[in-house]
């Protein structure tokens, strides 16, 4: 655990991080970035909070069998996207045309249309909730097996 | 059903997938259900494997766009050339999967018994099912860079469970091996990718392969690409990680882990057949896989003939059984550019070779199953602290003695069958070919008689009092695939007919695989 000043600083800053990170997920199809990019930003910080705190303390609040079933559903939510469009192929992005996300953007130079896309933010943000807790799970067993704690089966 | 046949493709890919990810959510609940779901899935995924061959067969190439408005939608409109993710099914393509459904339905049911006293077996499912993903993704796609993602797929999930058994210190050595060959190897494919996709501005492999001019970077390309597949499985020279990552793995994913060599090898043959095809006729492509495989044959052989690890033993003898594969093919490979010779004896060999993959993918897994059982009796894989267990076991005995008579070619049973049909076909080609291949055939006999006799016959040592036949769910795996064995020796002109000969037909037929993807209609 660090000093005082910086873990005061840590728990201020993990808002803007979090926040940028959702950004980078929720712009994924119109900017640069996406599920996964905007995924590791909010892992980093977590690795900020497991420098400022060690391990041990982070291991209250991010449990295994919760990161688990993050990372599971994550990916169920990108299948089941999937498969939503198998009535016409698998993958077919059937919100084209629909009110959620489904404006078709205009060709050219433009300010960028953040409704559109049709499943692609969707999936972004399943992409996005599986690496957040992917990763988490994997920083935080490093940092415990780095430190001699015992992880949790 | 006509709708279940038209999706087919993704789904044999999609449902491992899902299923890899209900695990944990499942597992966590009731241990029943997870290994029922597991057991459904594979079995659903098998049964979708025969629908789809059933439907090739009568109706040619399988294409499926992923994302179109409809599933033969190859090129979107105001496209030239195929762009979306596009899976094509021929004739080997199909004939992999067969092998792939039946060896991951084993492995599954083999897995139950053999990891029972194991820890985290939650991941090892989760885990086995995205290798299944990668596996089937391989033989099904029809775009290079998919070809490349599931490879990874494939190699990482195989080295997480090649190193399962932590308790065990050189599991970790044999993951680490296995996963430094696969980054390399990976690494290679994706630059010859590079190289491919720089020039020509497509990765679908039957578009690439109407526009490939055989350029110099086009020859550093296939070079990467052939150099990144063998060593994936295990050509002679880049083997030395072959018996360290097999002989450690619980013995169901060694089983599954001989299927992915057979993945990279039939993805070495797709790039020599399908996306370079005539250009290498009469090159000296085919010589190469020739000598190195005729390399493989003989040092595999001569190194197992003295291994005392019976894990490693059977590791070395799939480097050799592998030399017959690459040899068969190679030949057919070397006379390609030239039709008489290809029809006299060509096509023959091709044919020989593919048999052959599809009759190792059933005695080798079965022989490492039963390696498995020994190791789960015993506690040890040493061939000499053995003794007297056909009396303690008698399927396992009778089971290994099926394997031990088919990999070494005895008469009737398969292994002869894909043999006798290499060794006739590449003897027109130089007899050496054949020569050794008896004299090859006649140690791997020798080694697994000893093999046999050191682990089974003689009285019963009194540490092994106690031991017992192994649990069902073990037998019942062994016996799927003893009785696919038994099955291809009852009727090799059967599947000779109706598998083999289409699949060989397919690699040989680049024309057809580029017009299903270029030339279908919307």
């Amino acid at each position: 655990m660090l000093s005082k000043i910086v873990r005061t600083v840590a728990n201020q800053l993990i808002l803007f991080i979090l926040i940028f990170g959702l950004y980078v997920i929720a712009h994924g199809h119109i900017t640069p970035g996406g599920g996964f990019q905007g995924g590791a930003i909010i892992v980093s910080g977590v690795i900020m909070l497991l420098v400022a705190f060690s391990s041990k303390e982070l291991k209250k609040s991010l449990r295994e069998r919760v990161l688990s079933i993050m990372e599971s559903t994550g990916a169920l939510i990108f299948a089941a996207l999937a498969f939503a469009g198998i009535g016409t192929v698998f993958f077919y992005n059937f919100l084209v045309g629909t009110p959620i996300f489904g404006r078709i953007p205009v060709p050219g130079p433009g300010p960028g249309d953040i409704w559109t896309g049709g499943v692609i933010p969707l999936m972004n943000f399943a992409v996005g909730l599986k690496v957040i807790a992917g990763l988490s799970a994997v920083v935080l067993a490093i940092a415990l097996f780095s430190s001699g704690e015992e992880v949790e089966e | 059903m006509d709708t279940l046949i038209t999706h087919s493709s993704i789904l044999i890919i999609a449902i491992p997938l899902v299923t890899a990810f209900l695990i944990p959510l499942v597992g966590m609940t009731s241990k029943k259900a997870r290994n029922a779901l597991v057991i459904v899935s594979l079995a659903f995924v098998a049964f979708l494997v025969f629908a789809l061959a059933k439907d090739i067969a009568i109706n040619g190439i399988h294409i499926y766009t992923l994302g179109a408005t409809s599933p033969d939608l190859t090129t979107p409109t105001g496209f030239m050339a195929p762009v979306r993710i596009i899976l094509e099914v021929d004739g080997m393509s199909i004939l992999m999967g067969i092998i792939w459904s039946i060896v991951s339905l084993a492995a599954a049911i083999f897995s139950f018994s053999h990891i029972a006293s194991e820890t985290g077996q939650n991941r090892f499912y989760t885990l086995l099912l995205l290798m299944v993903t990668g596996g089937f993704g391989m033989m099904f796609t029809g775009d290079l860079f998919n070809l490349f993602v599931f490879l990874e797929i494939a190699s990482i999930s195989g080295a997480a469970l090649i190193a399962f058994r932590t308790k065990f210190a050189d599991t970790q050595e044999g993951g680490f091996k296995y996963i430094v060959v696969s980054a390399i190897a990976s690494l290679m494919v994706l630059f010859a990718i590079g190289l491919l996709y720089a020039q020509y501005n497509s990765l679908n492999i039957g578009a690439l392969a109407q526009v490939i001019q055989y350029t110099t970077p086009d020859k550093i390309a296939l070079a990467l690409l052939l150099i990144a597949f063998t060593m994936k499985a295990g050509m002679v020279p880049l083997h030395l990680w072959f018996p360290d990552a097999y002989s450690v793995a619980p013995a169901s994913i060694t089983g599954m882990l001989v299927i992915t060599s057979h993945a990279c090898m039939y993805a070495a043959f797709r790039v020599c057949f399908t996306l370079y095809g005539g250009m290498l006729g009469t090159s000296v492509v085919g010589w190469i896989l020739i000598i190195f495989g005729l390399l493989s044959m003989f040092v595999g052989v001569t190194m197992a003939v003295f291994q005392k690890d019976v894990m490693r033993f059977m590791s070395y003898h799939a480097i050799s059984q592998l030399g017959y594969m690459w040899v068969g093919v190679g030949v057919g490979l070397a006379v390609l550019g030239n039709p008489a010779l290809l029809a006299t004896y060509g096509r023959d060999a091709i044919s020989g070779g593919i048999f052959h993959i599809l009759n190792h993918a059933m005695y080798k897994p079965l022989l490492f199953f039963t390696g498995g059982a020994l190791f789960y009796c015993t506690g040890t894989r040493d061939l000499t602290k053995m003794g007297g267990l056909a009396h303690k076991m008698k399927w396992t005995t009778i089971l290994y003695i099926i394997g031990t008579l088919s990999i070494s070619g005895i008469p009737p049973l398969n292994g002869f069958s894909s043999k006798i049909l290499i060794y006739e076909s590449v003897y027109q080609f130089h007899p050496i070919l054949t020569i050794t291949g008896i004299i090859v055939s006649i140690l791997t006999l020798a080694s697994f008689t000893k093999a046999f006799h050191s682990a089974f016959m003689g009285a019963e040592l009194p540490e092994y009092k106690e031991v017992k036949e192994v649990p069902r769910s073990m037998i019942i795996a062994m016996v799927i695939l003893a009785a696919g064995i038994i099955f291809i020796t009852l009727f090799p002109a059967l599947i000779v007919n109706w598998i083999i000969n289409p699949a060989a037909d397919a690699l040989i037929n680049q024309g057809a695989y580029i017009n299903a993807v270029t030339g279908a209609t919307p």
